[in-house]
């Protein structure tokens, strides 16, 4: 069959808040929900200015690590969360902070059937980003699956600390740093 | 497929089949492109570590009618009056590199009004805002991946990118596919623009068949008589191959 050429990547620009912003887009999960947490963070480049004009999305697992989708190969099922989407987008605010209420994923399969540690995988969206970047959260409290995570593993070990979500007050905290020291690790997909 | 055995819940490895989403190497802009300033400080400078397609990249939002409003895919009728300017058609099909139709995939648009300017706060070049237009659009593709806006062209408009710095005129296009990996924001321009020999965003594309892809198509037959132009944009996302899951090869199949 023959290949159609896919379609280019461009920037999101400026404006993205016009077409990119929900009311509800940071509930993964509705407030009120038992075991529910934000996750916090800050975006900031490589002068580590904060970026403004960013966007993160979310996708994760519910907490029994089932995806309500049709291709999740062991059948979509409903999430075991009331109001449970899965996805989360915030755009970042004038001090280029964002933020997602959710549920701890539980562990999902990797392509070698290993289970892989709690996982959130985030899209970053911006001004000046001709794509997006794709990284991963991790949780700092998930010492022992994260241990025996492959993705993890196969970041360089100085990057790694950057995929881990800290333990806060109201849940975690997650800054994204797009360049230079302390440089999040970024996926290729 | 609804059904799922309890033993595919105990051992999600037996008898599966995961897609692999395959990646148009070529297509895609450098995230590091210098005539474009505002990537200087944006890009990282580590290489990017290899992300393998399990669950939860193969999988993604499934956003419904939930997202939508009743007139958001025509934003010629969100306010009281019409806006100005030239009233346009925006159609296509939103297919994967193997040709089969995305459908159900919500599409969301933005755009600057005919003047060229954005309603944001941080546009404030003088061309005048539009009181009857918000320049925001979402709708979702049929069964065959069909999609239709209703809007305006949108004007170009200079930007502080380098001296003369006018963008063609465009509209942004989100798209979420299927999957985590299918995932695209990109620009819809029109054809024969003047400006594209001068534009860095468009140019950050290498390839010239890649860029000519986001440009839209005149297109005659869908074009109103006596209302409004129309213009044909195809988007194409990333196909997928199904890969059998571990051992797959190894096990009866039913």
């Amino acid at each position: 069959m023959t290949q159609l050429g896919t379609t280019p990547s461009q920037t999101v620009g400026p404006y993205l808040s016009i077409g990119l912003t929900w009311d509800d887009g940071v509930f993964v999960a509705p407030k009120g929900t038992p075991g529910g947490f934000w996750i916090r963070g800050r975006l900031t480049d490589g002068n580590r200015d904060t970026v403004p004009d960013g966007l993160i999305e979310t996708w994760q697992a519910d907490p029994e690590g089932r995806f309500n989708h049709p291709d999740d190969p062991r059948g979509a099922v409903a999430p075991s969360v009331e109001g449970f989407r899965g996805f989360g987008r915030s755009a970042t605010d004038a001090n280029g902070e964002w933020a997602v209420h959710t549920v701890k994923p539980g562990r999902v399969p990797g392509v070698d059937g290993a289970l892989q540690a709690p996982h959130v995988d985030v899209s970053v969206f911006a001004r000046g980003m001709l794509q997006r970047v794709v990284t991963r959260i991790y949780f700092a409290d998930e010492e022992a699956a994260n241990a025996s995570d492959s993705v993890l593993a196969s970041v360089p070990a100085a990057a790694r600390e950057t995929l881990l979500a800290t333990p806060t007050e109201d849940g975690y905290r997650f800054d994204i740093r797009l360049q230079g020291d302390g440089e999040t690790a970024f996926f290729a997909l | 497929m609804t059904e799922t055995s309890a033993n595919a819940v105990e051992n999600p490895t037996d008898r599966l089949a995961l897609p692999r989403y395959l990646r148009d190497a070529e297509v895609h802009p450098h995230l590091d492109f210098e005539g474009y300033k505002s990537t200087a400080l944006r890009h990282p400078k580590q290489p990017l570590v290899a992300l393998p397609h399990a669950f939860t990249e193969i999988t993604g939002p499934l956003l419904g009618e939930g997202r939508l409003g009743e007139l958001d895919n025509d934003l010629t009728r969100q306010h009281a009056e019409e806006p100005q300017g030239q009233r346009i058609i925006v159609h296509g099909r939103v297919l994967d590199s193997d040709g089969r139709p995305v459908p159900q995939t919500l599409i969301e648009i933005w755009q600057a009004n005919a003047g060229g300017r954005y309603r944001h706060v941080v546009d404030n070049w003088p061309a005048p805002l539009d009181p009857n237009f918000t320049g925001l659009g979402r709708t979702l593709t049929d069964d065959q991946g069909r999609y239709t806006f209703t809007t305006v062209k949108p004007g170009a408009y200079p930007w502080k990118n380098h001296h003369n710095a006018w963008r063609p005129a465009h509209i942004h296009f989100s798209l979420f596919g299927r999957a985590f990996t299918q995932r695209l924001v990109t620009q819809m321009y029109f054809p024969d623009d003047p400006l594209f020999p001068y534009d860095p965003i468009f140019n950050s594309v290498p390839d010239e068949k890649a860029r000519q892809r986001m440009v839209s198509r005149f297109d005659l037959a869908t074009t109103q008589p006596d209302w409004a132009l129309a213009f044909e944009f195809d988007i194409v996302l990333r196909g997928s191959e199904q890969t059998p899951f571990e051992d797959a090869h190894d096990e009866d199949e039913e």
